[in-house]
C-alpha cells in the first residue's frame, strides 16, 4: 500500500515535470520564432538587389526598391560633419528605432522603472528591515579598506550623476518641461549631456578598477548556490552561509562589470564617436540606433538592479551601510550575513595575535 | 492654406548641384553643412538617375517625434522648422531622418555635435521674420517676403519644384502625362503618407 503511494507520487511528480518543461518550450517557442521577421528586410533587399543584377523584366521598380531601401549612390556633397551617408537618399531604420526609442524605452522603460520602485516600496513594506538578531556588543570588525571605499563612492557618484542627467534626457520631454518649461529644461537638458558625455569615460575607470581589485572576491562557489537556494536571508527569515561577498553581491558585481561596463559603457562611447575606428566601421545612422537602444535598454535594467542595491545597502538591512562608510561591521552583522568570511577573519586574527600558535591555524586550514 | 513640399523630379535633374551652391550661398550655412544635396543613383551607367534631396518638412516628421527637448514645431504652410536656442545637439533627429537631413558644425571630443541645422524650406526660425539674429541662426527668410525656396528658384532644368504641395503636384502630372511617364514623386511616401 505504502509502496503504491510512492510510485502514484512519483508518476505525478514526472507527469509535472514534463508538463512544465512542454510549457515552457512552448513559450520559448512563442517569443523567439516572431523574431525571425527581423530576417526579413535583409533578405528582401538581397533579392531586390539580385533581380536587378539579372535583369528583371520590372526593372524601374526594382531600381526604386532599392533605393528605398537604403540603396547607396554618388554624391559630390561629402564634408558633412558626422554623417558618412551623405550618398544614401533614404535610411528607414530612423522608422524602427523611432518606434522602439519613443516606446518600448520612453514609454515602458519609465514604467518599469516606476515599477521597481514601486516594488521595493511594497518588500519594505511587507519584509520590513533585515534586523540583527543578537544585540551589538561594540566589537567591530574590518571590511573595506579606505581605498577600497574610495573607489566605491567614486563609482557611486558618478553613476548617480549619470543616471540624473540620462533619464533626464530619455524622460525630460515629458516630465520636466511641464514642470521647468521649455527653455528651463532646454538649459538643463543641455547641462545635462554635456556633465553625461564628459564623465561618461571618467565613470568607466571605476568599474575597471573594481575589476581589478575585487575579482577575486567574486569567484562564484557552491556556497553561493546554496546561498540563493535559500533565498539569500533576503526571502525568508534563514540566514545562508556566505563568505566575504554573498551571491547577491557577487551577481550585482557581474552585472557592473558585463551589464555595465560590456554593453552600457560599450555603447557610450560609441555614442560619443570613440571606437567605430577601432572596429573599421562608420558612424552610420544604424550604427548610432543601434547603439543607442543597446545603451538605454542596458542602463535601464543596470539602474533597476542599483535601485536594489541601493535599497539593501540602507535601509533594507540594519548595519549593512557601516561597511561602505565607516569601512568596518560590528560583529554580529558579520556573524549574521557573512559567517564564512568571519570565521576566516577571527582565524586571521588569532593567528596574528598569537604567533606560536600560526603554524597550527595553517595545519588546520 | 498652403502645404509646402518639395518634389524632386529625377526625368529632369542633371546633378549640376545648383540647388546645393544656391542654398549654401543665400543661407550662409555653417561650414562642413549642406542643407541640400544631389545624389546621383547608378552613377555613369544607363539610365542613371539624379535627385536633389534636403528636408522633406514630413507630415509626422521622425526628428520632432524624437527629439529629447521638444525643439521642432510645423508652421501654419507644413514647414518643420527648429528653435536652436532650445537644441542641445544631441543627434536623435539625425539618427531618426530617413533623408540625413539634419546636420551638425562641430564633432568634437566627448561628442559635442553643436547646434542642429537643416533645411528651413527659406522659412527662418522662431525669431523675428528677418532680423539678424534670425538671419545667423537660420538663414534667409524668403517666405516671409512671398518668395520660394532659393534651391527650387535657381534649378535650371526645373527638375527640383517647391511650393504648394496640390500646385506642384499638378505640374509635375502634366510633366507625366506629356512625357507619358510613370509618376515618381520620391520621398513623398515617407514625408507625406496621408498627403
Amino acid at each position: 500500500m505504502a509502496t503504491h503511494k510512492i510510485t502514484t507520487g512519483r508518476v505525478r511528480s514526472k507527469r509535472v515535470r514534463q508538463m512544465t518543461q512542454t510549457l515552457a518550450l512552448v513559450l520559448v517557442c512563442a517569443m523567439v520564432l516572431p523574431l525571425t521577421g527581423y530576417l526579413f528586410p535583409e533578405t528582401q533587399s538581397v533579392t531586390a538587389q539580385a533581380q536587378q543584377a539579372t535583369g528583371d523584366a520590372n526593372q524601374r521598380s526594382e531600381f526604386w526598391r532599392v533605393v528605398r531601401e537604403g540603396g547607396a549612390g554618388y554624391s559630390s556633397v561629402v564634408s558633412s560633419v558626422a554623417n558618412p551617408e551623405t550618398n544614401t537618399l533614404y535610411n528607414i531604420t530612423g522608422q524602427n528605432w523611432r518606434q522602439i526609442r519613443n516606446g518600448l524605452i520612453a514609454n515602458y522603460g519609465g514604467w518599469f522603472l516606476f515599477g521597481v520602485v514601486i516594488a521595493i516600496v511594497l518588500f519594505y513594506a511587507l519584509r520590513g528591515r533585515i534586523d540583527l538578531t543578537e544585540p551589538e556588543s561594540g566589537e567591530r570588525v574590518q571590511r573595506w579598506g579606505f581605498w577600497e571605499r574610495s573607489l566605491h563612492w567614486y563609482t557611486a557618484s558618478l553613476f548617480i550623476a549619470l543616471t540624473v542627467t540620462g533619464l533626464s534626457l530619455l524622460f525630460g520631454r515629458a516630465l520636466l518641461i511641464p514642470l521647468l518649461g521649455p527653455e528651463g529644461f532646454s538649459f538643463w537638458a543641455g547641462l545635462s549631456i554635456n556633465i553625461h558625455n564628459t564623465l561618461g569615460p571618467f565613470f568607466v575607470l571605476g568599474p575597471i578598477l573594481m575589476f581589478i581589485f575585487w575579482v577575486r572576491h567574486n569567484l562564484p562557489t557552491a556556497v553561493d548556490v546554496a546561498w540563493f537556494f535559500k533565498g539569500g536571508g533576503i526571502i525568508g527569515k534563514a540566514h545562508p552561509s556566505a563568505g566575504k561577498l554573498n551571491g547577491g553581491e557577487k551577481v550585482w558585481f557581474w552585472i557592473v562589470i558585463l551589464l555595465g561596463v560590456g554593453a552600457v559603457s560599450f555603447s557610450g562611447f560609441a555614442l560619443i564617436g570613440w571606437v567605430q575606428e577601432y572596429f573599421g566601421v562608420e558612424f552610420t545612422r544604424s550604427y548610432a540606433q543601434y547603439m543607442h537602444i543597446l545603451h538605454s535598454v542596458s542602463a535601464l535594467l543596470w539602474i533597476a538592479v542599483f535601485f536594489g542595491h541601493v535599497y539593501i545597502g540602507t535601509i533594507g538591512s540594519e548595519g549593512s551601510l557601516d561597511a561602505m562608510t565607516r569601512g568596518h561591521v560590528s560583529k554580529e552583522w558579520a556573524k549574521q550575513h557573512h559567517d564564512l568570511w568571519y570565521d576566516e577573519v577571527k582565524d586571521a586574527e588569532e593567528s596574528s595575535a598569537s604567533p606560536a600558535s600560526s603554524s597550527e591555524t595553517e595545519s588546520t586550514a | 492654406m498652403a502645404r509646402m513640399k518639395f518634389l524632386c523630379d529625377a526625368e529632369r535633374c542633371i546633378e549640376c548641384n545648383s540647388c546645393v551652391t544656391a542654398c549654401k550661398n543665400e543661407n550662409e550655412v555653417p561650414w562642413g553643412v549642406n542643407r541640400r544635396r544631389v545624389v546621383v543613383l547608378g552613377d555613369g551607367e544607363p539610365g542613371e538617375k539624379s535627385i536633389s534631396v534636403a528636408c522633406m518638412h514630413c507630415t509626422d516628421a521622425p526628428c520632432a517625434a524624437v527629439c529629447p527637448v521638444d525643439c521642432f514645431y510645423t508652421t501654419d504652410d507644413g514647414i518643420v522648422l527648429h528653435d536652436k536656442d532650445l537644441c542641445i545637439g544631441c543627434g536623435y533627429c539625425f539618427y531618426a531622418c530617413p533623408f540625413g537631413a539634419p546636420q551638425y558644425p562641430q564633432q568634437q571630443a566627448f561628442g559635442v555635435r553643436g547646434k542642429m541645422d537643416k533645411c528651413t524650406f527659406c522659412a527662418g526660425g522662431p525669431l523675428a521674420d528677418n532680423s539678424d539674429a534670425e538671419y545667423t541662426k537660420y538663414g534667409r527668410n524668403r517666405i516671409s517676403e512671398g518668395k520660394l525656396p532659393l534651391c527650387a528658384e535657381m534649378c535650371a532644368t526645373k527638375a527640383l519644384i517647391a511650393g504648394d504641395g496640390d500646385t506642384i503636384a499638378d505640374i509635375y502630372r502634366e510633366r507625366v502625362l506629356q512625357r507619358g511617364t510613370r509618376p515618381q514623386t520620391w520621398g513623398w511616401e515617407t514625408a507625406y503618407p496621408t498627403g
